[in-house]
């Protein structure tokens, strides 16, 4: 798996240098404000963990950057300019590649053609280019097998998979397109713990190659096991943001957890 | 942390020879769009072979191909449409608007039959945007938008031909320039042999030739399966999914054009009131040949022999001697069936196989 993500990794990457910077960013969606304030910067090399509840904003946050929807407050600069996404495409072609919550596969399509979906390889050029389904099977099923998954007939429909299959299937495609930025919306919910382990070496071996790394969970043991820089949201703003050195895994949990409302409520219920 | 990440993850553990498994060929068989329409086609074939002496020929044969071809042509866009996820109400209608844009606009003003030609392919194309556009802009179902154009179609159709003409119908064109090579390309036919080919039959078979490569070997036919299987999703990982739906109404509209033209140069003069519940019949095509009402899953060769079941029921009705009613009522029940066995093709090729 480093092999894809060196082989693939931008090489003009530099360790530190920020990739995506957010500043005073805020997205409502009609009458609901879903973010607000949000400064946060994606540097090369670096994971940065978004954690938060439920409704937090989390999605909301990663779907700016992936050029899902736009943001309609603040400034996103994405390699020094500024920049507004008016679709997915022109995130990808930053080398921005996101790994949604909600959107991942078309179940009906063969595993393969999920696979490169958007970006198939062709020969020549133009909307009749033919497509090189050989080459297109053989990757995906190399990088399936590099995150341990054994599909049994790669032209099978991905809605055959199990939840957890598709969830790496959309992985895997990602750290394979992502050149830059590789955002990871809550990848490890839907995994068992030796899936989970292999998303979160992924994780690290992305950052190792030098791309900026998005990592979205609400489990701070996950990232706490692979964050550089920690985030949490709560009802669409920021209410921590503390680099590795200045945090520990208690205070991450406990904030999670609800942080001074936990401790209200632990006095509360000793009390009564 | 290079440490860990070189090392081989832990669950790469499955090996080939413990979950790899190649699926029966019965399964795979099943699984495709286009074999339950196959077997239906070749009993039908057998059934009216038996109890219509009369269609044991090569000229019905190729009669039965001919009908086949002007519902089929049609079909192979409203298909890819289909397959993508929407609906065209309009198709049938804009058939007899093409070929009354071509005859009244270049009789009225006395001029090549080509320019009429082209200006109506202009014209068909642009519906086939605005059908497009209005669905991704708006976010209503194809199914209303297109049956609203159906409507307009309609009584444009009509409305415009009796100011225009003061009758139903358009004035006789085979006097007019550009006649010969318009009907060349679009309605002259060939002998082999005893048996007389309609050239719409080798269009037919281009169309789907093309359309069948399209889908199976360009990334616009990934694409197109994918804004019918999911679109969010393949707008997410970066499919233009507005273009790729404008495009495929664009499509239909061509189709529509084409055979527009074809009825044009082969009856010379148009019925304003022509085509109208034509586009169930290309729908009922795409679906009989395994294309899926809800997007994502079918092929160009299923709907071409959907096309073939209707051109040669239509037909063996009557070679058979029956009173030709019946087809509504035997086209209904060939929509029931295949939309069930497509459901059961559908659930057998998505639910996980044990292995
Ligand atoms: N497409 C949408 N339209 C309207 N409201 C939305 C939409 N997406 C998310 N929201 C709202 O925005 C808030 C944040 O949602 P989200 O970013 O998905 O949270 P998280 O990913 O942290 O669980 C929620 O209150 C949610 O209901
Ligand atoms: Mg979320």
């Amino acid at each position: 798996m480093t092999d894809t993500l060196s082989e693939h990794a931008d090489h003009e990457l530099h360790d530190g240098e920020p990739l995506i910077e957010m500043s005073n960013v805020g997205k409502a969606y009609g009458a609901i404000r879903a973010l607000k304030g949000i400064n946060l910067t994606v540097h090369a090399g670096e994971v940065t963990c978004v954690l938060g509840d439920n409704g937090a904003g989390k999605s909301t946050l990663i779907k700016i950057m992936s050029g899902l929807h736009p943001h309609n407050e603040g400034v996103m600069k994405v390699d020094g300019k500024e920049m507004t996404f008016g679709s997915p495409r022109e995130s990808l072609e930053h080398g921005i590649a996101t790994v949604y919550q909600d959107l991942a596969v078309v179940s009906l399509m063969e595993v393969w053609r999920n696979f490169f979906l958007g970006s198939e390889l062709t020969s020549g050029r133009g909307p009749l280019a033919t497509l090189r389904i050989a080459e297109m099977k053989r990757i995906a099923d190399e990088e399936l097998r590099k995150m341990g998954i054994v599909v049994k007939d790669i032209d099978q429909p991905i809605g055959t998979l199990s939840g957890g299959q598709r969830q790496c299937v959309a992985i895997a495609r990602a750290v394979y397109f992502g050149a830059r930025v590789l955002i990871l919306d809550e990848p490890t919910a839907a995994l068992g713990v030796k899936q989970s382990g292999v998303v979160l070496k992924y994780t690290a071996a992305a950052r190792s190659a030098g791309l900026g790394v998005v990592f979205i969970t609400h489990n701070p043991h996950h990232a706490y096991l692979v964050g550089n820089q920690f985030v949490i949201l709560k009802l669409g703003e920021a209410v921590l943001d503390k680099k590795r050195a200045d945090v520990t895994l208690d205070e991450l949990t406990r904030q999670m957890a609800g942080g001074d409302e936990l401790t209200e409520l632990s006095h509360e219920l000793l009390n009564s | 942390m290079s440490q860990t990440t070189k090392t081989p993850p832990p669950s790469a553990a499955p090996t080939e020879a413990s979950n790899r498994v190649t699926l029966g060929w019965s399964n795979r068989l099943l699984a495709r769009p286009e074999v339950g329409a196959l077997v239906a086609a070749v009993v039908i074939l057998i059934f009216f072979l038996i109890v219509a002496p009369a269609f044991r020929s090569p000229a019905s044969f190729f009669t039965v191909l001919y009908a086949s071809s002007t519902i089929g042509i049609v079909a192979v866009g409203v298909g890819m449409l289909m397959i993508g996820g929407e609906f065209d109400l309009s198709a049938g209608v804009i058939v007899t608007t093409a070929a009354l844009f071509n005859a009244m606009f270049c009789y009225q003003l006395g001029i090549n039959l080509w320019v009429g030609a082209i200006l109506s392919l202009v014209f068909c194309l642009a519906i086939g945007f605005v059908n497009g556009y209005l669905v991704m802009r708006t976010g209503i179902p194809s199914f209303l938008i297109t049956l609203g154009t159906f409507f307009v179609l309609q009584g444009a159709n009509l409305g415009v031909t009796k100011l225009v003409t003061g009758s139903v119908s358009t004035p006789n064109i085979n006097q007019m320039d550009g006649y010969q090579t318009l009907k060349a390309i679009f309605s002259s036919s060939f002998r082999i042999g005893s048996v007389t080919v309609e050239i719409t039959v080798i269009w037919w078979l281009l169309f789907v030739a093309f359309s069948a490569f399209i889908l199976q070997r360009t990334k616009i036919g990934n694409w197109i399966y994918a804004v019918g299987g999911n679109a969010d999703s393949a707008r997410a990982v970066g499919v233009p999914v507005r273009a790729v739906k404008i495009g495929l109404f664009m499509t239909v509209s061509f189709l529509g054009w084409f055979i527009g033209m074809h009825t044009l140069y082969k009856f010379d003069t148009v019925q304003a009131g022509n085509g109208i519940g034509n586009e169930f019949l290309y729908i009922i095509a795409a679906v009989v040949g395994g294309t899926l009402l809800t997007g994502g899953f079918g092929n160009a060769v299923g709907v071409a022999i959907g096309a073939f079941i209707f051109g040669m029921t239509s037909l063996c009705i009557v070679y058979a001697g029956w009173d030709p009613n019946w087809f509504r009522a035997f086209l209904g029940v060939m929509l029931l069936l295949a939309v069930m066995v497509n459901l059961y093709v559908k659930t057998l090729s998505t639910t996980r196989k044990v292995g």
